[in-house]
């Protein structure tokens, strides 16, 4: 066999999940087309694959992030493209979605190249590699937290500390959703993902708690606490610092925010007023769920977080196609309620066009509408919103302005103070 | 000594005006940010090391410390100056002093070395290549030279080199009376096929084919000496026991049967040399030979050979350390019965030779080679890469130099000093070119178009 064989590399083979890589495919005949694949099987056994078009070089070479895409799942240059743009493979469930819940073990990738642009799912591949996509970096600890009445986990960056905190704070899904925390504490900070909605107490007490915890840790520098929180998260991130007058975060990032209080403090009351009006919930021709217009028609004249009471600073980020909730009205609200409270010098915001409610970590892949369980119990298709590029584009944008945001304000350089 | 206290020492000691209130200092902690890229990588690849957001104009040092599976610690460290913006970045600034100086990226691994206090005559290998080697990487204020783990840094990291990338698949080969591991890259193959060949200490040494492997090569790492054949019957292996080698590796179902090759260090080469060229069912599109001789009994089995040096043993010089010095018994001579007869090779050839190597007189032979092989109008074969003050253990890529180190004697065991030659900077800079240039030498004659003898290396 004196054919030459394709080889293909990538670049890191194991990485962060918010890091770039690059893909080479090398040493194959000149001016051939390919399709260079990606596949990874879920933690519930789902299979999820992004695939481009490509065609070879005079060297037979095939470089992912300098060549485009003329087909697939993405189209044009692309270096991230074979991960932003996974979905189910043909003939899966409708309505999945892909999120890691052992943040442990890497997410596996296969890469892998094919001849020609058809058929490439009955082929052997030409070559593959297998790629790690980490959520925690190497020695940072994972931490059961039990104690207070609390249920959540703390993750620490490797290191000596002292380091600035966060507490981490997820949307109405349920459950402690950690991979976002872990990503955290990769980048230097000490991050707390809480489990807060099946508290049967007052949840904004618990959050209180949840904040108190953080602080008193011996590792955790007591003044640099900030909250980041992602949609119904992002009600008790505002209560916590603006609100609240037993903890003071140094700085609040919401995603896709909600501000409406429930009548009774404990945050299920939201849902419950939600599902009185879920005769109004008006569903998109897929049998979507669009709670967006709920959101719009309660908003004007529920009881709110008064931004107006906010004296840190505050980083708003909202997917103008939003159709689970009106993140863009909700942030143009806040805007207004600042500005005439006169603290929106301490405001930010960052809005996307086309981009949908679930703003997740680079590279995770987009969905339109998943399955949801909602908190009575009903199993539906819920209408996310987003197009898949700009929305990719919108996460990994919006994730190096968090980082940096939070890094400016809970680890700003000595040199401030002098 | 607490870390406050520690802090200002390292503070006083380095003249420069950082000294700040220790309330303050808890702040700095809070802020300094060290960060290495990638965090997770292969053995052969570069990391950036950056240090943020501490003072400017300030005295740093990083540190790096590995504790290795025979729970001996390794450490290395460089002295630094944060810039204007209290940056240090490792792969473009100038370290002033430690163990190693000057702009050098890779500094803190390939200048680690036994922490004081540690036994003499220590050498970093990996044995199990599925873990990776975990590296703490620190920074520490002021320049300091000892008393590491006393202190408490300002910050920390951890990293890890890998030898196996992700997919790669170690299989343990016994059959035909091997004792090997078979390394194999991911994906469906098939693969070019290497088997690799290590030295006089014997035993499975597994790290290098595992490389190889995440480097796209089906590498077979084999246990020539204390193999189980051995081990049980106590008679060596003879020359048929690389030719099975060969040849399970050849008929792997994973391996390209005519894209073969073989890798040999130190006493390794010598069965690379004789097999290249002698033997009939070993048939390679090329072979590098790594610190080595083509000097022995003409198709000597491995018992032949150790007769040899036996016989030769007064040739064995010791110096004034009691470091023992081999090289003079496989040097070549005139007598074309004690070598292998290059002229009849018939496939490129790579040598890898450390002009200070005390163990294997690789120099002298690489140069008899090349006379027997421009005598016999086949040297448009051979490559030979050179590399002044290098010792015998050319490894992959930031392995800690040692000059000479505790060797054990595979069937006696017993136990010796040997100098092993090179210079830390020299030699840790030829292992850097040297891996580099053998994985382009075999991914040319390996993956590269049909012709293997007409396959030159000569832009290497």
């Amino acid at each position: 066999m004196s054919r030459t064989p394709p080889i293909v590399s990538v670049l890191p083979t194991r990485g962060l999940v918010d890091e770039k890589f690059k893909v080479l495919v090398e040493n194959l005949p000149p001016g051939r087309p390919v399709t260079v694949r990606s596949l990874h099987r879920s933690e519930d056994d789902h299979y999820w694959e992004a695939f481009g078009f490509y065609t070879s070089d005079h060297r037979g070479t095939v470089n992912v992030s300098k060549d485009p895409s003329v087909g697939g799942t993405y189209t044009g240059k692309e270096p991230m493209g074979l991960l932003w743009s996974m979905c189910p493979v043909p003939g899966s469930r409708k309505g999945l979605r892909l999120r890691k819940l052992n943040v442990c073990s890497p997410m596996l990738v296969n890469i892998s190249v094919h001849s020609g642009h058809e058929g490439f799912r009955d082929q052997t591949p030409l070559a593959s590699v297998l790629i790690e996509r980490w959520y925690m970096a190497p020695g940072v600890k994972r931490i059961d937290v039990r104690e207070r009445g609390l249920k959540g986990t703390l993750f620490l960056p490797p290191g000596p500390g002292p380091f600035p905190g966060i507490l981490d704070l997820w949307g109405g899904g349920g459950g402690l959703v950690e991979y976002r925390s872990a990503l955290l504490a990769s980048h230097g900070f000490a991050t707390m993902s809480l489990d807060y909605l099946s508290c049967s107490q007052s949840v904004f007490t618990y959050g209180e708690t949840a904040f108190n915890f953080i602080k008193d840790h011996p590792q955790v520098v007591a003044d640099r606490i900030g909250v980041v929180g992602l949609c119904i998260g992002s009600l008790l991130a505002l209560y916590l610092a603006a609100d609240s007058t037993v903890v003071k975060p140094r700085c609040t990032v919401c995603i896709s925010t909600y501000t409406i209080y429930p009548t009774d403090r404990v945050l299920s009351g939201s849902f419950e007023e939600l599902t009185i009006l879920s005769d109004k919930i008006s569903v998109d021709k897929n049998n979507n769920e669009m709670w967006r217009d709920v959101g719009l028609e309660i908003m004007s004249d529920s009881r709110k977080v008064n931004t107006g009471k906010l004296t840190t600073p505050l980083l708003l980020v909202s997917g103008c196609d939003d159709q689970n909730w009106p993140s863009f009205e909700t942030a143009e609200d806040i805007t207004q309620t600042m500005r005439a409270a006169g603290n929106d010098h301490l405001l930010s915001r960052l809005d996307y066009s086309d981009t949908g409610h679930l703003i997740e970590p680079p590279f995770s892949p987009h969905f339109r509408s998943t399955k949801f369980v909602t908190i009575d119990k009903r199993k539906v298709m819920i209408l996310w919103g987003g197009l898949t590029k700009p929305h990719s584009d919108a996460q990994e944008d919006s994730w190096k302005k968090i980082l940096s945001f939070l890094q400016q304000h809970l680890c700003s350089s000595l040199n401030a103070k002098l | 000594m607490s870390s406050q206290a520690a802090v200002f020492l390292g503070c006083s000691r380095s003249g420069v005006g950082c000294l700040v209130p220790s309330t303050w200092m808890d702040r700095r902690k809070c802020c300094v940010q060290l960060s290495v890229h990638p965090s997770r990588g292969l053995i052969d690849e570069k990391f950036n090391v950056q240090v943020q957001k501490f003072l400017p104009g300030c005295q740093l040092t990083v540190h790096a410390l590995h504790r290795c599976e025979d729970r001996n610690s390794w450490e290395a460290f460089g002295h630094y100056m944060t810039d204007a913006s209290g940056t240090v970045n490792v792969s473009q600034d100038t370290s002033v002093g430690g163990t190693y100086s000057g702009v050098e990226a890779m500094g803190l691994l390939w200048s680690l070395r036994p922490v004081p206090g540690s036994k003499p005559g220590l050498r970093l290998r990996k044995k199990n290549v599925q873990t990776p080697m975990e590296v703490t990487i620190s920074v520490y204020q002021g320049h300091q030279t000892e008393g590491f783990v006393d202190q408490v840094p300002l910050a920390s990291v951890l990293v890890e080199r890998w030898y196996m990338a992700p997919g790669v698949r170690r299989i343990p080969v016994t059959e035909d009376g091997l004792t090997a591991t078979l390394f194999l890259p991911a994906g469906p193959g098939p693969f070019p096929g290497v088997l690799d060949l290590w030295g006089a200490g014997g035993q499975l040494v597994e790290y290098r084919a595992a490389l190889l492997a995440s480097h796209g090569f089906a590498s077979l790492a084999l246990d020539y000496l204390t193999c189980k054949i051995t081990m049980e019957t106590g008679k060596m292996v003879d020359n048929q026991y690389f030719e099975t080698a060969y040849r399970v590796l050849q008929q792997h179902p994973q391996v390209l049967s005519s894209r073969m090759a073989m890798l040999g260090f130190s006493f390794g080469t010598s069965f690379t040399f004789k097999m290249a060229v002698y033997s009939q069912v070993i048939k390679l599109r090329c072979a590098v030979c790594i610190g080595g001789s083509h000097v022995q009994p003409i198709d000597a089995s491995v018992k032949e050979m150790f007769t040899y040096f036996n016989n030769n043993a007064s040739k064995i010089r010791v110096n004034e350390k009691n470091e023992v010095i081999w090289r003079d018994v496989f040097q070549p001579t005139a007598d074309p019965s004690i070598k292998v007869d290059m002229g009849r090779l018939q496939c490129p050839l790579l040598l890898v030779v450390g002009e200070d190597d005390q163990n294997w007189p690789a120099s002298e032979a690489a140069k008899d080679m090349k006379e027997m092989m421009e005598r016999a109008g086949n040297s448009h074969l051979l490559t030979i890469l050179s590399y002044p003050k290098t010792g015998h253990l050319i490894e992959p890529p930031y392995t800690p130099h040692v000059r000479a180190s505790i060797f054990r004697i595979f069937d006696t065991h017993q136990k010796l000093m040997l100098l092993w030659g090179g210079q830390t900077v020299e030699h840790s800079r030829a292992q850097e070119d040297a891996w580099k240039k053998i994985l382009v030498f075999l991914r040319e004659n390996l993956y590269g178009a049909a012709n293997p003898s007409a396959t030159l290396s000569s832009h290497l």
